[in-house]
C-alpha cells in the first residue's frame, strides 16, 4: 500500500457499521483464546500420552513380573529375568547424595549474593552460577570421566575407605577398592550440576523477603546468621522447598552425566563407593539393542517408573510454589 | 511395539532428509563403522553413488531393516536361519576383528600374560579377584603378578563385540553359561561398565590392575597392553590378522544356513579365539530392487577391491573362499531383477 492510496481505504472504511467492527474484535478475541486453549490443552494431552503409551508398553513386564518388578535386582537379557530394583535403588541414592551436598551448598550461595555479597561481585557471581545451569549435561560427563573420576580414584575414595571405611557398621557404606566410578561419584557430579537450580531459585525468593522485616531484626541486634535463620529462611520456606524439588527432578532424570560415572553394574552393592546405575542409565545404555519382548517391556517399565517418581517429585513443586504466590501477594 | 517404530521412522526421517536421494541406505552395528564409511567414500569417488550408513547398533539395525526403512541392515550378532526365513531376509558376513583382552599392568608388556578361556571366564565372573590368583600365576610362571585387585570393565551398552565375547566365555566355561548366558548385554557379576569400546579402552588405561576386551583397532591405536590366549588346539596365540584369519579359515562355511557361524573358540592351531564377523542382512525379495542392486554392488566391491583399506584400519578381510560362497548365495537367494 502507497501512502497516496492511504486516505483512500480509510476514507472507504470509515462508514461502517460500528457493531460489525466490535464483532470482529470479539471474533479476534475469542479464536485467540481458543488458539491458546488448544495449546496449553496440547500438553495436556501430551503427558496423558506419554503415561499411557509407556504403561502399555510396560504392561508385559509388570503383568509377567508382577510385584516382584520392584523389589528384584536381577536383569539379566539373555536369561530373561528383569528387576527394577537396583535401577530405583541407584536413582533415589544418587539423588539423595546430590541434595545432601548440593542443597546447602546452594543455598549458602543464595544467602551469601542476597544479604553479604559486595554489590560489585553480585553480579558475576549471579551469571556465573546461571552458565553453569546453562552447560549441557554430557559436559558434566566428560568432566566426571577425564578430571573428576581420577581425582575421586587417587585422592577422596582412598581417603573415606581408610577413615569412615574402617568405622564398625557405617564402613560397609565405605568399603571397596577405589575405582572412581560408582553411585558416590555419580551423587558428587548431580550435586554440581543442580547447584544453579538451587541458588537461582533460592536467591529470587531470598529477595521477595520485606527489607523493613531484616531491618527490623538488625536493629534489635541481630547478627547475619540469626537474620537469615530466623527471618529470611522461615519467611521463603516453601519457596525454598519448590526450588529443591525441581533439583530433585533434575537429579531423579539425569541421564548422561550418570552414565559416564557410575559405573553401570546392574546389582545392588551396600557400599556407595561401589558401582551400580540409574533408570535412566539402564534405558539410555540397553535400549537401542534390546530385543522386543520382555526386555524392552522391562526398560519401559522402568520409565515408567521413573515418569510416576518424577511427577510426584514435580507436583509437590508446584504445590509448594502455587502456596509461595498466595502467601507473596497477601 | 507402535510407537517404537514411530520412534524409529522419525529418527531414520530425521535421517533422511539429509541424505542425498539415490545414496545406499543401511544402518546397525558401530564396530564396523569406520570401514564402511571409508569404503563409501572411495566408492563414490570410483563411481558417484553414496552410501548412507547409520551406525546406530546391532539391534536397531536389525529393527530398521524388518521396518524396511533400509536398504540393508548390518549386525555383529548373526540371527539364525530360522529368523532369517521367517523375515525373508538374507544374510552374509563382509568383515572381520578380533576382540582382544586389554589390561593394565606396571610393568608388563603386551604378550607378557597368557590367559586361557576359564581364566578369563572366571574373572569376569568375579570368581578370580587378584592378579596373583594361582589360576593366572599357573599360566604365567615366568611374570611377577602383583597381590593387585582385578578392576573388571565391561560394556554398559549392548554390543555385538559383548555378544561375541560372551559367546566364547560360555563356549569355554559351563558356569558362565548357566549363570551369565550369551547376549549384546548381560548380567555383569562384577565390574566398570562403560560405554562404547572407546569407554572400555578408557577405563582400562586409566584404571592400575584393570582387564576389559575391546576390538583390535582399539586396542592398537590405543596402545593399550594385550595379553595373549590360549586357543583350542591347547596353544598360546597372540592377535594378529594371520591368527584372525586362521580362525575364519578353519571354519566351515559350507555348512552353516544364513552363514551363521560365530567365530569364536575354532579349532585351528593358529585360531584367535576371540575372532568376530559382522553381517549384512537383505530382503531376497526387496521392495526396491534397483536399490538392493546397488547395495549389492556396493558390496562386491568392497569384497574384491576393499582388502588393503580394511586391513589398514585393522578389520581382517574375509577369506577368498568365504568371498565365492558368500556371492554363489546372492546369485541363488536375492532377487535382483
Amino acid at each position: 500500500m502507497t501512502a497516496t492510496s492511504m486516505p483512500v481505504t480509510m476514507s472507504k472504511t470509515a462508514p461502517m457499521d460500528r457493531a460489525q467492527a466490535l464483532g470482529r474484535l470479539k471474533f479476534a478475541d475469542s479464536s485467540f483464546r481458543v488458539m491458546t486453549l488448544g495449546a496449553a490443552l496440547v500438553v495436556l494431552a501430551l503427558l496423558v500420552g506419554v503415561a499411557v503409551s509407556l504403561f502399555i508398553g510396560a504392561w508385559p513386564a509388570f503383568s509377567h513380573f508382577g510385584i516382584g518388578f520392584l523389589f528384584s535386582d536381577s536383569w539379566s537379557p539373555p536369561k530373561e529375568r528383569f528387576g527394577a530394583a537396583a535401577a530405583i535403588y541407584g536413582t533415589v541414592v544418587t539423588a539423595i547424595i546430590a541434595m545432601v551436598i548440593g542443597v546447602p551448598v546452594g543455598m549458602g550461595i543464595a544467602v551469601f549474593l542476597t544479604e553479604l555479597c559486595p554489590p560489585t561481585l553480585r553480579r558475576p557471581i549471579g551469571i556465573a552460577i546461571e552458565l553453569l545451569a546453562g552447560i549441557p549435561s554430557i559436559i558434566y560427563g566428560i568432566w566426571g570421566v577425564y578430571y573428576f573420576k581420577p581425582f575421586m580414584q587417587a585422592y577422596l575414595q582412598p581417603f573415606l575407605i581408610s577413615t569412615l571405611g574402617a568405622i564398625p557398621g557405617v564402613g560397609a557404606l565405605f568399603a571397596g577398592p577405589p575405582l572412581g566410578y560408582g553411585i558416590f561419584t555419580a551423587g558428587l557430579v548431580l550435586a554440581v550440576m543442580i547447584l544453579p537450580f538451587v541458588t537461582a531459585i533460592s536467591r529470587d525468593v531470598f529477595e521477595t523477603v520485606p527489607t523493613v522485616l531484616k531491618e527490623a531484626a538488625y536493629g534489635v541486634g541481630a547478627t547475619t546468621f540469626e537474620v537469615v535463620g530466623s527471618i529470611v529462611i522461615p519467611y521463603t520456606r516453601v519457596g525454598v522447598i519448590g526450588g529443591v524439588m525441581l533439583a530433585l527432578g533434575r537429579a531423579l532424570g539425569e541421564t548422561m552425566a550418570v552414565t559416564f560415572v557410575i559405573g553401570n553394574a546392574t546389582h545392588i552393592s551396600t557400599s556407595i563407593l561401589s558401582q551400580g546405575t540409574t533408570i535412566s542409565a539402564m534405558i539410555a545404555n540397553q535400549f537401542a539393542d534390546a530385543d522386543p519382548g520382555l526386555f524392552t517391556s522391562s526398560l519401559l517399565a522402568l520409565g515408567f517408573i521413573l515418569f510416576i517418581i518424577t511427577f510426584l517429585v514435580l507436583a509437590a513443586a508446584r504445590f509448594m510454589l502455587s502456596r509461595l504466590e498466595v502467601k507473596a501477594g497477601r | 511395539m507402535f510407537f517404537r517404530s514411530l520412534i524409529s521412522a522419525a529418527v531414520i526421517a530425521a535421517s533422511a532428509t539429509c541424505a542425498y536421494a539415490g545414496d545406499i541406505s543401511g544402518a546397525g552395528a558401530t564396530f564396523p563403522f569406520p570401514i564402511y564409511a571409508k569404503w563409501a567414500d572411495s566408492y563414490k569417488k570410483e563411481t558417484g553413488a553414496g552410501l548412507n550408513y547409520q551406525s546406530i547398533g546391532s539391534g536397531a539395525g536389525i529393527k530398521q531393516i524388518k521396518a524396511k526403512t533400509v536398504t540393508f541392515g548390518a549386525t555383529d550378532a548373526p540371527l539364525k536361519s530360522k529368523d532369517l526365513d521367517e523375515a525373508g531376509l538374507e544374510q552374509f558376513p563382509m568383515v572381520m576383528g578380533g576382540i582382544v583382552p586389554v589390561i593394565n599392568l606396571d610393568g608388563v608388556k603386551s604378550d607378557d600374560v597368557v590367559i586361557d578361556g576359564k581364566t578369563l571366564a572366571d574373572i569376569f565372573l568375579g570368581k578370580i579377584t587378584k592378579w596373583n590368583d594361582p589360576a593366572l600365576k599357573a599360566l604365567n610362571p615366568n611374570v611377577t603378578l602383583p597381590d593387585l585387585a582385578i578392576a573388571v570393565v565391561h560394556r554398559a551398552d549392548g554390543s555385538g563385540t559383548t555378544f561375541n565375547f560372551t559367546n566364547y566365555l560360555a563356549k569355554v566355561s559351563p558356569d558362565w553359561e548357566s549363570k551369565i548366558g550369551e547376549a549384546p548385554s548381560v548380567e555383569w557379576p562384577v565390574g566398570i561398565g562403560a560405554k562404547g569400546n572407546d569407554g572400555v579402552a578408557n577405563n582400562v588405561a586409566g584404571t592400575k590392575g584393570a582387564i576389559g576386551y575391546v576390538e583390535y583397532a582399539y586396542a592398537k591405536q590405543n596402545h593399550l597392553t594385550y595379553a595373549d590366549m590360549i586357543n583350542k588346539a591347547g596353544k598360546t596365540v597372540a592377535p594378529t590378522v594371520e591368527a584372525f584369519q586362521a580362525a575364519a579359515a578353519s571354519a566351515d562355511w559350507t555348512k552353516a544356513p544364513g552363514f551363521y557361524l560365530i567365530l569364536t573358540d575354532q579349532a585351528g592351531e593358529k585360531a584367535w579365539p576371540l575372532t568376530a564377523a559382522t553381517f549384512i542382512l537383505m530382503y531376497k525379495k526387496p521392495a526396491d530392487v534397483a536399490a538392493s542392486n546397488d547395495a549389492l554392488k556396493f558390496f562386491e566391491y568392497a569384497y574384491d577391491k576393499g582388502s588393503d583399506q580394511a586391513k589398514a584400519l585393522d578389520y581382517i578381510p574375509l577369506p577368498d573362499s568365504v568371498v565365492t560362497l558368500v556371492k554363489k548365495a546372492w546369485a541363488a537367494d536375492i532377487a535382483q531383477k
